[in-house]
């Protein structure tokens, strides 16, 4: 209203200070509704943290617990036996198992009715799984045994109130009369829940068990790119700014290599990820899907990170420092390297493992260069073959989940959120304690 | 006993005074920055604040439209009264203050806008003009005042921040001459200055004494000399002297004066 | 892993060239290392620096020119006749080449003998099904002249890699040995050291050059190849974009156009969130929020702008879209028909440019002088006046570079759009529409079954070029702006 260009009376004779006037009020008020644009803003934006923090959080959470069946199991020499001379062998597993439940059931005076099928759909393959057990243990015939055994994540979702008896549609999955016999078990206490360590521990399961999917693997592979990326970032992150800050003079080549990492810096990461695939993939014939690919790109990527960081760090030692060294007779290269580089250390890890932070995090390259899709074998089989076995990576794992049908694996995707986001956290405390412990005032 | 001589003054001819101001504290956190000021400012005279950097006359003017607001440490105790009135009361606010008691500052600040923009500015902010033609006529006034019209009065489209030093420093006058304040308060105004450009905002500050009272903190005391009716001695945060320019400057009472305008100290 | 060996032994032979170089310089000063001209670890250094760099360049340049000769040196061996008619010399070398990774995995698992791979008469028939049951992926059969090919592939490449290891052994030894010879009292040991890693820091600060023409040749080339399968002003100006899933081209449209439109419409809807909260916020914590509040709040606001853009991406899908589709769905307003629209990916992408906006845009307001500030306040302006009228003119040119700064990354941002934003390419402007962008689709037609030398792969080459110049440019512009912005206060 005040940037009108003429307004209000004539020059109005300047009263009492002591009295506001009728257009100091109105400017004032005009005053306190722009200071409250400003808390709304913020407040917006702080409504948006928390709003994404509680759905993270919220959805995140069912992730990290299981439900498990426990059901006390005896298998005689003689059962064991006759299981193994039939034809349909699982089945007969499946059979006794079925039983021992219905056993335990009873023992703890529950009614219930159930066939194979509905076991199936709720534990899954229960025969084949004891009789791994018991093909692998055989000693442990005629033993009391205690099965835990993993419900299907329906049944979880069920349990947790994700999925409601109104909500759920049959399919070949769950039907809704299954949910009776889960009624049942709740009330035997035959199903409990606990941490799901599977899930922290374990590789991605097929598209039909969303119940198996774990994050352990590309935790592996993501730990993979990260020490590509630490390994050749960090030193020719350093390099490249001892050049641009200590040595390079005012020409047009330095001018070419700064005017390319600002602009590097800007460049959309999947364009990175485009130059991965078309250099390291296709011209240079690397194996798709390996984490050194996946480092290189992304070294590529967080490399200008890493140089502005540590040419601010290298700014910030005192010219007075490399004076002294140079007026003892030390060597431009011996001044950088034993006085300037040693006081800028803590400013470069701490951009360093920020720019890892942002690694870590970065999934759109990954995508292009195949660290995505149904490629965890589970672990690799060493350290070196770590680099260049086909893996997956944590957030490319999360949009591998977020992208399949099944919304069961929603969950895993949020738990996997929360997981990275844990790792990202870490990460910024240390180097925020590196900075707090280091930083250096002259 | 510094403190009798200046009392003897106050009240001499209340007509005239524009400021009374009694037992002035300002406090930067913990830094007692003025001590005990005790002054008064008249009308359509020119008043001197001299004394050696750092002696507190700069944080004095300030205080007297309130501009150490905008500094979160800062602290002002003790009795400022414009016409009468106090200025630190609750009850005032210091926009309406500071558009009757307008400031130029030690550097040319002018705004990033047009010159016409820049004396408009506080005629629209505060609503002194009802139409074009009013404000056009507001800002020909102004500039004329700053003795800067004949200057710029081909290029008011131009930007502000184009004008040599001078020229600037005269163009804020005149951007506070526009808003028609009681009283123009000038901290150090040329310091930023060469010597041609002093002289004519010199010059032109005489002239504004005809309409305004005017005070202003210099470091030279010699344009104390050239400008101004009364000047004011600080010395340590303290209001050492306070009398005619005249008096000041050829019969100093006080030890400190004589030794700052002997240039033995400051 | 024959690389990672060769890396060890050259480091090796590096590692007994210092601490012989380091004697040698010691003995020939007859144990006084004043005499030397350097210290004597320089000496060692002298000797490890011309072990490893020759030996390593000539590696790196080995292993980027093989693959080159190797495939130019097989696809001779194709004859015209043996590319199939709706199919390319490109599409039978990549056959070559699984076929060539199939015998090296049936002789890793036992299929078959070394002797027997190479064996050139082998009935290609008797391969294939050994192939087939050492898993390794053959989807049909085996052709003659591929299976010769995919031989020859192998044997030149196992020969070239054992001359490379040698070339590389043999000059790792030589540069040591003419270190070692160099280390005499009076060599300059020290100055040729620093000489050297001078270049070595040179070298690193090049690669920012080379990572951008890595960028520019990567997508020219292919994007020339696109052009010459598809025609520019059909990509370029066509309105239509519905690739064919066979692979083969032909029935594929592919204008870019819609892309764009989608591109743009999302990055306008989360600038219209992120600009007026994030510069309110830049305002406030600049101008009002005393330095407790600042201090809270800032940081807070940041954290947002270190969540990974999948976690907005899932926001988006799982939890926005749901929430805008219960408003504005068939249940509610009737306006959307899924969760993933313009809207969905635009507000989340705008929640995530708050920070972007807010922080850049506080560091050029605090860059505003105090003194314009102070003048106007002392005309009597109220502090929002001052702000409005002083401060953020002076800051406008700082502020518009912020925005095209934060232009650019929503134009380049691609998770929240893949997940957020749905799939269908559309010219429309109901901002409640299903749309995707530029890079969504990149995503897609890189991640598909499409093979690379289809234009169905080959437009996302010139997706990506499209990109590339559109962002660089908004970069380059906004740059020049903040810089001569900064440079107008200092």
């Amino acid at each position: 209203m005040t940037d009108a260009t003429v307004q209000g009376g004539a020059p109005a004779p300047r009263g009492s200070i002591h009295s506001i006037d009728a257009r100091t009020a109105k400017r004032n008020r005009a005053e306190k509704r722009f200071r409250t644009y400003g808390k709304i803003a913020i407040g917006i934006g702080l409504f948006f943290l928390v709003v994404l923090f509680a759905s993270i959080i919220r959805s995140g959470a069912p992730a990290f617990t299981r439900t498990v069946v426990d059901v006390p199991f005896t298998l005689t020499q003689t059962q064991y036996e006759e299981a193994e001379g039939t034809l349909f062998k699982t089945k007969a597993y499946s059979d006794f198992f079925i039983a021992a439940l219905d056993n335990q059931l009873r023992e703890q005076g529950v009614e219930a009715e159930f066939d194979a099928d509905t076991i199936e759909r709720l534990l899954g393959k229960v025969g084949s799984t004891i009789r791994e057990y018991y093909r692998a243990n055989e000693n442990q015939l005629g033993e009391e045994v205690s099965f835990s055994l993993a419900t299907s994540s329906r049944v979880d979702g069920y349990l947790t109130g994700r999925v409601t008896r109104e909500s759920m549609t049959d399919s070949r999955f769950l039907m809704a009369a299954d949910l009776d016999l889960v009624d049942r078990l709740v009330e035997g206490e035959i199903i409990t829940s606990e941490f799901n360590w599977p899930f922290i521990t374990g590789a991605d399961s097929g598209v039909d068990n969303p119940g198996g999917a774990g994050i352990g693997a590309s935790v592996v592979g993501s730990f993979f790119m990260m020490l590509v990326v630490l390994f050749l970032s960090l030193p020719i992150g350093v390099a490249a700014s001892i050049y641009l800050e200590e040595f390079a003079v005012q020409n047009r080549f330095t001018d070419l290599i700064e005017v390319n990492i600002s602009n590097l810096a800007a460049v959309p990461s999947i364009v990175f990820g485009i130059l991965g695939l078309a250099v390291f993939i296709q011209f240079m014939h690397l194996p798709q899907s390996a984490p050194l690919v996946g480092g290189l790109v992304l070294t590529l990527m967080t490399l200008p990170t890493i140089i502005i960081s540590t040419r601010a760090s290298l700014k910030a030692v005192p010219p007075s420092i490399r004076e002294a060294a140079l007026g003892i007779g030390a060597s431009k290269m011996q001044t950088v390297f034993h006085h300037v580089l040693p006081l800028a250390m803590p400013g470069i890890l701490t951009g360093t493992i920020i720019g890892l932070a942002q690694a870590l995090g970065e999934t759109a390259p990954l995508l292009l260069i195949g660290m995505v899709g149904f490629v965890a074998r589970g672990y690799p089989d060493g350290f070196l073959q770590g680099f260049v076995e086909p893996n997956s990576a944590m957030p490319a794992q999360i949009y591998t989940w977020a992208a399949r049908a099944d919304v069961a694996f929603y969950d895993k995707a949020w738990g996997g959120i929360i997981i990275l986001l844990i790792f990202l956290m870490i990460m910024n405390i240390v180097a925020v304690v590196l900075r707090r412990r280091f930083e250096r005032r002259w | 006993m510094m403190k009798d001589n200046i009392d003897t003054k106050v009240g001499v001819d209340a007509m005239e005074t524009k400021f009374n101001c009694r037992d002035v504290q300002v406090y930067y956190a913990d830094n007692h920055a003025i001590k005990d000021v005790n002054v008064d400012i008249l009308d359509k005279t020119v008043t001197a604040f001299i004394g050696p950097s750092g002696c507190g006359k700069s944080t004095f003017l300030r205080s007297l439209n309130r501009m150490n607001d905008t500094i979160p440490i800062c602290r002002v105790e003790g009795d400022i009264l414009l016409d009468g009135e106090d200025i630190n009361d609750a009850k005032v606010d210091p926009v309406q203050l500071r558009a009757k008691v307008g400031m130029v500052f030690q550097k040319p600040n002018p705004f990033p806008k047009s010159i016409y923009d820049n004396i408009a500015y506080g005629p629209r902010i505060h609503g002194l003009a009802r139409n074009k033609a009013e404000l056009d006529e507001i800002v020909e006034k102004s500039l004329r005042r700053g003795a800067i019209w004949d200057e710029v009065k081909d290029r008011l489209d131009a930007p502000g921040t184009g004008l040599s030093g001078g020229q600037q420093q005269r163009l804020c006058i005149a951007r506070a001459v526009a808003t028609e304040p009681e009283v123009l308060l000038m901290d150090e105004p040329c310091s930023a200055l060469d010597p041609i450009a002093t002289a004519q905002v010199e010059e032109l500050i005489d002239e504004l004494k005809a309409n305004y009272s005017v005070v202003i903190v210099t470091h030279s005391m010699q344009q104390a000399a050239r400008v101004s009716q009364k000047t004011a001695f600080f010395h340590l945060g303290n209001l050492v002297e306070y009398d005619d320019t005249n008096e000041i400057f050829t019969n100093p009472r006080d030890q400190r004066t004589e030794s700052y305008i002997t240039g033995r100290i400051g | 892993m024959p690389v990672f060996w060769l890396i060890l032994i050259v480091l090796a032979i590096a590692a007994a060239g210092f601490v012989v170089g380091r004697s040698r310089a010691l003995s020939s000063a007859e144990g006084d290392a004043r005499k030397l001209h350097s210290l004597p670890s320089f000496y060692g250094n002298n000797v490890v620096i011309k072990a490893i760099v020759p030996a390593f360049l000539v590696m790196i340049v080995w292993l980027l020119a093989q693959p080159l000769v190797v495939a130019s040196s097989v696809s001779g061996l194709i004859p015209e006749s043996a590319i199939p008619d709706n199919s390319s010399r490109g599409l039978v070398m990549a056959e070559v080449r699984r076929a060539a990774d199939g015998l090296d995995a049936a002789v890793a698992s036992g299929g078959m003998t070394e002797d027997f791979a190479r064996n050139a008469r082998a009935d290609f028939n008797d391969v294939t099904e050994r192939l087939q049951e050492a898993g390794a992926i053959v989807t049909s059969q085996v052709t003659q002249p591929v299976l010769r090919a995919a031989q020859r592939f192998r044997v030149l490449n196992a020969t070239g890699k054992t001359l490379m290891s040698g070339a590389v052994i043999a000059l790792s030894i030589l540069g040591a040995l003419w270190g070692i010879r160099e280390t005499k009292a009076e060599f300059r040991a020290r100055n040729t050291v620093e000489t050297s890693i001078r270049m070595l820091l040179i070298a690193a600060a090049s690669i920012a050059i080379l990572t951008t023409v890595g960028i520019v040749l990567s997508l020219v080339f292919n994007t020339v190849e696109f052009f010459r399968l598809y025609p520019a002003s059909d990509f370029f100006f066509g309105t239509t974009w519905s690739p064919s899933f066979s692979g083969r081209g032909g029935s594929s449209e592919l204008g870019v156009l819609p892309l764009l439109w989608g591109t743009f419409y999302i990055s306008i809807v989360a600038l219209l969130v992120a600009v007026p909260i994030g510069l309110f916020s830049a305002i406030y914590l600049s101008e009002y929020a005393s330095s407790r509040v600042r201090s809270v709040a800032k940081p807070m606001l940041e954290v947002l702008a270190g969540i990974p853009t999948i976690v907005y991406g899932l926001f988006a899908l799982l939890t926005v879209g749901p929430l805008l589709l219960s408003v504005f769905g068939p249940n509610g307003l009737g306006w959307m028909q899924a969760g993933t629209a313009v809207m969905t990916a635009g507000l989340v992408m705008g929640i995530m440019l708050i920070p972007f906006v807010s922080s850049l845009s506080d560091d050029i307001i605090n860059a505003v002088p105090q003194s314009m500030r102070d003048g106007s306040y002392g005309l009597g302006a109220t502090q929002s006046e001052t702000i409005r009228q002083v401060v953020l003119p002076a800051a406008l040119p700082g502020i518009v570079g912020a925005i095209l700064l934060a232009s650019s990354r929503a134009i380049g941002e691609t998770m929240i759009v893949v997940l957020g934003a749905g799939a269908a390419a559309k010219l429309d402007l109901n901002p409640f529409e299903a749309m995707t962008t530029v890079t969504a689709k990149i995503v897609s037609q890189l991640t598909g079954d499409a093979d690379f030398a289809s234009p169905e792969a080959l437009v996302a080459f010139a997706l990506g070029m499209t990109l590339f110049v559109i962002t660089l440019g908004l970069n380059v512009f906004a740059l020049y702006i903040v810089r001569k912005y900064r440079e107008q206060y200092e």
